[in-house]
């Protein structure tokens, strides 16, 4: 009798205990689309999650799941994670969007942030970097450098996100250089080495000399220093080691101040839903260095390019624009509004192709 | 729509490449299959001798030394599916399942400290002239050492399983264990050395994509391609050469498919991206149409006293 209810109160005790350690910590849940190793968009996401470890010490204890599939899977990982206390849930791609706000309904009382979406609630946020300002810049660098005039572009999926990026480079690529061409291969998935260099091998076979991608891993830059005289840009990351060639400049995605923010918002109670959108002004858009390959006046053009979309003085869709169709778009000085861009489903003018439906 | 972009001589010899890593883990799951024994854990020693190949090559400086180390890697992972299926006679499927899961983990922590780097090259061979030729040059002599080592192993595993002693006594063990055994054949024994084969061919493959494909390491991958070799060998009906024969179609569709929506044909994508599928299945069950069945005791435990 004396065992068990030494026991029973010890269990209490216990339990108390934990609950009470539970308070002083703020639980914060990252659900990723590839592995952490991935060398691109994960890795990134990740590098913000150990900057936000490195901010709160001990205040915040985060947890992460990796290699989450889109769709049903991810609905359990995160309800997974809210269940087992989590106050703050960040959702780090696009297709987790519908299941971020099926969860989201279900803990009202626990924060989610999603990356890229469009879709937000009462405790879903989301958010994304302005990558179409970063795209502008390689644009402007692969308009310059093509010598076959043949540039390639390995998409991932045909969403907003990833029409934005081709347009983008596209528009800036045929500033500079009339004859440009693009050559787009959509892999249908966001990781996938083997299909991701078997792409690039793809393009260059059909004469590209400058591979863009919008998947997350090195593979197409390990295609294209294989294939030699080709050239190509980071993903996500910075992908260094592949500079000075083929990688001559790169995306970085700058996840840690916002994470910091938005955990620190936890924190203070202070946190409420919205919409952040955030470009190379900001600092969410890194432009990784260009490399020694890159001739000095082509550098100078991108770095101003750069410049301009930092200060706000040069939006990347500015007009006159046309869509694929022929139909008008933005008129001369006209700039593209935030609804049109997060919803983009149209190429600009002189890209070839349908985008899969 | 310009078809002109796409190179034929180019295409072919990618798809070689791309067919490579398919074709040595179906050729190694076909003799353990023969043998009687359903390992699907295919995957799972891919993706380890994927790692094992590219650490041992990065350490070494020399890729032949990483494939040798992946053969022995895949090799080393189908014992622990020999001990637990053979000695303790644990269900294959549950266990080969296993197998691919574990070997995934392994991987991934094998592979923390490799992510990012760049693995020594593997050239291709160039024989003077030969080489050079116009058309041919390109596409039967172009190419990496181990690709053409899967063309040798296909045939031998061919000879092997169809003219020799040797052949003949694993697809006895693999048809009938019981009479096997009355006979005096170590069935345990012949099964293990079969599934050590197939994992050193699993691990093989894996390294060709870590290294030659790709080339470098990211976790998960071979992306399944364990699991099509899986399907390979029972759509090839047990038969090399019509794993080789899938092997190169699956390989081609898939370089095929990427050509087509680079050189803008107006397919839908989505048709081009399952084509692959599709395609290959539909070849290999038209060819097996001559009923050649699976080995009789495939997927069935031996025990001596039973």
């Amino acid at each position: 009798m004396k065992l068990t209810n030494l026991l029973t109160s010890a269990a209490v005790a216990l339990g108390l205990a934990a609950s009470a350690a539970m308070a002083d910590t703020t639980k914060v849940g990252f659900v990723y689309v590839g592995p952490v190793g991935d060398g691109g968009w994960t890795y990134e996401h990740d590098q913000g999650r150990k900057a936000v470890e490195a901010e709160f010490g001990d205040k915040v204890e985060t947890v992460y799941v990796e290699n989450v599939a889109e769709g049903p899977d991810a609905e359990r990982v995160m309800t997974q994670m809210a269940l087992e206390g989590a106050d703050l849930i960040f959702t780090t791609s696009f297709g987790y969007m519908d299941p971020t706000i099926n969860v989201a309904k279900k803990f009202p009382n626990v924060k989610f942030e999603h990356a890229t979406g469009y879709k937000r609630a009462d405790n879903v946020s989301t958010y994304s970097a302005r990558f179409y300002e970063g795209r502008a810049v390689q644009g402007t660098i692969a308009g310059h450098m093509t010598e076959s005039n043949i540039v390639g572009y390995i998409g991932s999926y045909p969403i907003p996100e990833v029409v934005r990026g081709i347009n983008s480079a596209y528009i800036h690529a045929k500033k500079v250089n009339p004859d440009v061409q693009f050559k787009i291969v959509w892999a249908f998935t966001w990781f996938d080495p083997a299909k991701e260099a078997d792409a690039a091998k793809v393009l260059i076979e059909q004469g590209a000399d400058v591979i863009l991608q919008h998947t997350d891993s090195t593979a197409p830059q390990a295609a294209a220093q294989a294939a030699g005289n080709v050239i190509t840009f980071g993903q996500a990351s910075d992908m260094a080691e592949y500079g000075p060639k083929p990688r001559v400049s790169s995306i970085i995605d700058d996840w840690a101040p916002y994470y910091i923010a938005r955990t620190r918002a936890v924190m203070d109670g202070t946190w409420e839903s919205k919409d952040t959108w955030d470009g190379i002004g900001a600092g969410m858009v890194g432009i990784g260095e260009i490399s020694d390959a890159v001739p000095a006046d082509v550098k100078e053009a991108a770095l101003a390019i750069k410049a301009s979309l930092a200060d706000g003085s040069y939006h990347a869709f500015t007009g006159p624009l046309k869509k694929q169709d022929g139909s008008d778009w933005l008129a001369d000085g006209e700039t593209a509004d935030d609804g049109t861009l997060a919803g983009m489903n149209f190429y600009v003018e002189g890209l070839e192709g349908d985008i899969p439906q | 729509m310009d078809l002109s972009a796409i190179n034929p001589v180019l295409l072919i010899a990618s798809l070689m490449v791309a067919a490579t890593p398919l074709l040595l883990a179906a050729i190694g799951e076909l003799v353990v299959e023969k043998s009687g024994v359903l390992n699907l854990g295919v995957e799972g020693m891919m993706i380890t001798g994927a790692i094992a190949g590219f650490a041992t090559a990065v350490e070494s400086g020399s890729p032949l030394l990483g494939f040798i180390a992946a053969a022995f890697a895949g090799a080393a992972l189908s014992i622990l599916f020999a001990i637990l299926t053979q000695f303790a006679q644990a269900n294959q499927v549950a266990s080969g399942l296993s197998l691919t899961l574990f070997g995934l983990g392994l991987s991934a922590l094998m592979g923390q400290s490799y992510v990012g780097i760049k693995p020594p090259q593997m050239g291709d061979i160039h024989i003077p002239v030969l080489s050079d030729l116009p058309v041919v040059g390109p596409i039967i002599f172009g190419h990496d050492i181990i690709l053409y080592f899967g063309i040798a192993l296909t045939a031998a595993v061919w000879w092997v399983l169809k003219y020799s002693r040797i052949g003949l006594v694993l697809r006895a063990v693999g048809e009938n264990h019981d009479a096997a055994h009355a006979l005096g054949y170590k069935v345990i024994r012949i099964r293990i050395a079969a599934i050590m084969f197939g994992g050193a061919c699993a691990g093989l493959g894996g390294a060709y994509i870590s290294l030659i494909r790709v080339p470098q390491w990211t976790e998960g991958m071979t992306a399944g391609i364990g699991w099509i070799a899986l399907a390979l060998v029972v759509f090839a009906s047990w038969k090399p050469w019509r794993a080789l024969l899938g092997a190169y179609l699956f390989g081609g569709v898939t370089v095929v498919q990427l050509n087509l929506q680079a050189a803008g044909v107006a397919i839908p994508v989505e048709y081009l991206a399952m084509s692959p599928y599709l395609i290959t299945i539909i070849v290999l069950v038209i060819l097996s149409a001559d009923k050649s069945s699976a080995p009789a005791s495939l997927g069935r435990n031996f025990h001596a006293s039973r």
